[in-house]
């Protein structure tokens, strides 16, 4: 049994297919890329698998069952969606980390949570409006720890970073998705990072599966989709491990 | 107080001739002269506003006038009806977007005029008689509108520029309620404020429509004042209950029935 499973999933908008029979699995401890060009559907994909919207046509499993007979709140809870740090609530880091316990009366340890995503543990009693980019992120991702999830959907979860901060996230969510055994399909439009975290890629563009398999099998035949200074960015290597070149011309 | 109401309109001591009545006229035609002079192009709407002003006011006297010599409930109740009727189209113009919101104002805007007015009546303040009841319902549903007006412009503009926000919180498991908690909250006490300010400030910046027309009808300031206090209560009330309904009816206005947030239409 897969953990999750999409298949053939279509959704319109208005007349307009944003995406178009789209099927993939994702498996236990797998990290699945999901990369494109801009406007590809990565976001939309992802709002899809938290059932933030519902598609036109096809099916969505979790565990061998379909998404509807899941109730919606425990759903959303096991496949908990990392959006994007500009998402965080006015209020304190403990606010926003304990958020997803609360609304269930379970206890939260912001801390701790806190210190596996590399933050010191004063950091609960911050203003959120006080974090840099890179501490935005590690409480957005902290935040969605703290539902104790089964799959991790992020959402270009190092897009907005310095490229030395990029590394750093990256290192820490790739670590912390294996620690907890999680799934993670992780959107992203840099190929360095598709290849240098994810087991699997899946190329999406303009709504439909281009390519997917492994990094070395579909990474050249998405450099075609990418401005060059994506796929060679002369500055945006993420610090931490050095990354294995991408071979754009092949 | 229903006698204090039954002496203060039965003592109108101030009345236009028809003479003066068409001397009226002689402002806005200052008005128009004055657009004219300055190009500020007002003219035409002032003119169709001058006329509106007459016909509809004069209209709304003689229905009144027959409403009042009837005595009927039942036409007080229709015409109670036809208030609230044309307020919630005009407030459901300001929740663009929104599906079904003709449906919700209207019963928001009836829920708060019906509480206010039966407590009004269950307390003996005021007669059922359609010379009190209409007056106070039409002032009752008329802040009720304005505020149902506010609560939409606000709500629509929270889930427009917090969408993030609110979607972050339903990706978290969170019911409805709580994803939209401070949007909504922000909302309802957009269409309070007004008149909460309007009580503190009441009779220090301004001298309220009511009392003005009381003391100008002949009433003493002191018993003007007495009903003055009442207006201000009851609108309070209204309005509470009134923009209440509406945050209720509009929580599940802005999601399915899968609690997904829905797209505001352009």
């Amino acid at each position: 049994m897969h953990l999750l499973e999409v298949e053939r999933l279509s959704y319109r908008v208005d007349s307009k297919r944003l995406l178009e029979e789209v099927s993939f699995t994702l498996e236990e401890d797998e990290i699945l890329a999901v990369i494109g060009p801009s406007g590809a559907g990565k976001s939309t994909l992802l709002r899809q698998l938290n059932r933030l919207a519902d598609p036109s046509e096809g099916n969505r499993f979790f565990r061998g069952k379909p998404y509807e007979a899941w109730p919606i709140r425990e759903l959303r809870r096991r496949i908990a969606l990392a959006a994007q740090q500009g998402s965080l609530f006015p209020g304190s880091v403990a606010d926003n980390v304990c958020a997803g316990p609360q609304l269930r009366g379970q206890p939260c340890d912001a801390a701790a949570l806190l210190q596996a995503c590399d933050l010191p543990a004063d950091f609960a009693s911050r203003d959120v409006a006080d974090l840099s980019g890179g501490e935005r992120q590690r409480v957005v991702l902290a935040r969605t720890l703290a539902n104790d999830p089964d799959v991790l959907l992020l959402d270009e979860p190092t897009g907005a970073l310095d490229p030395g901060a990029r590394g750093q996230i990256g290192d820490l969510i790739a670590s912390l998705a294996r620690q907890r055994h999680c799934g993670v399909i992780w959107v992203t439009h840099l190929l360095e990072e598709a290849e240098r975290y994810a087991d699997r890629v899946l190329l999406l563009v303009h709504g439909r599966v281009v390519a997917q398999g492994s990094a070395a099998t579909v990474l050249p035949q998405a450099a075609q989709y990418f401005p060059s200074t994506s796929v060679h960015p002369a500055n945006d290597a993420p610090a931490g491990k050095p990354l294995k070149e991408v071979d754009a011309s092949s | 107080m229903s006698a204090f109401l039954s002496n203060l309109f039965g003592s109108v001591h101030w009345s236009l001739s028809p003479l003066q009545l068409l001397a009226l006229l002689s402002l806005p035609t200052l008005s128009v002269l004055l657009s004219l002079w300055r190009s500020l192009h007002v003219e035409r709407d002032l003119i169709e506003g001058t006329i509106r002003t007459f016909l509809q006011l004069f209209i709304v006297g003689l229905v009144l006038h027959f409403v009042f010599n009837a005595n009927r409930w039942w036409w007080t109740a229709l015409v109670l009806a036809a208030m609230v009727i044309i307020a919630s189209q005009n407030a459901a113009r300001r929740g663009k977007g929104f599906t079904h919101l003709f449906r919700s104002t209207t019963i928001a805007i009836a829920c708060g005029t019906a509480v206010t007015v039966a407590l009004l009546l269950g307390l003996h303040i005021i007669s059922g008689q359609p010379r009190y009841l209409i007056p106070v319902g039409g002032m009752i549903v008329g802040n009720a509108m304005v505020a149902c007006g506010l609560v939409l412009n606000r709500y629509r503009e929270e889930l427009i520029d917090h969408r993030a926000e609110i979607e972050a919180w339903l990706s978290l498991g969170a019911p409805p309620r709580i994803a939209v908690q401070r949007g909504l909250g922000a909302s309802l006490r957009n269409g309070m404020i007004p008149t909460i300010d309007q009580m503190k400030t009441v009779g220090l910046v301004t001298l309220p429509g009511m009392m003005t027309g009381s003391i100008l009808a002949g009433a003493d300031p002191l018993a003007a004042v007495e009903l003055q206090i009442m207006v201000m209560l009851m609108l309070t009330t209204a309005v509470m209950v009134t923009a209440l309904v509406l945050g209720e009816l509009l929580l599940h206005l802005s999601f399915n029935a899968q609690e997904q947030l829905r797209v505001l239409t352009s």
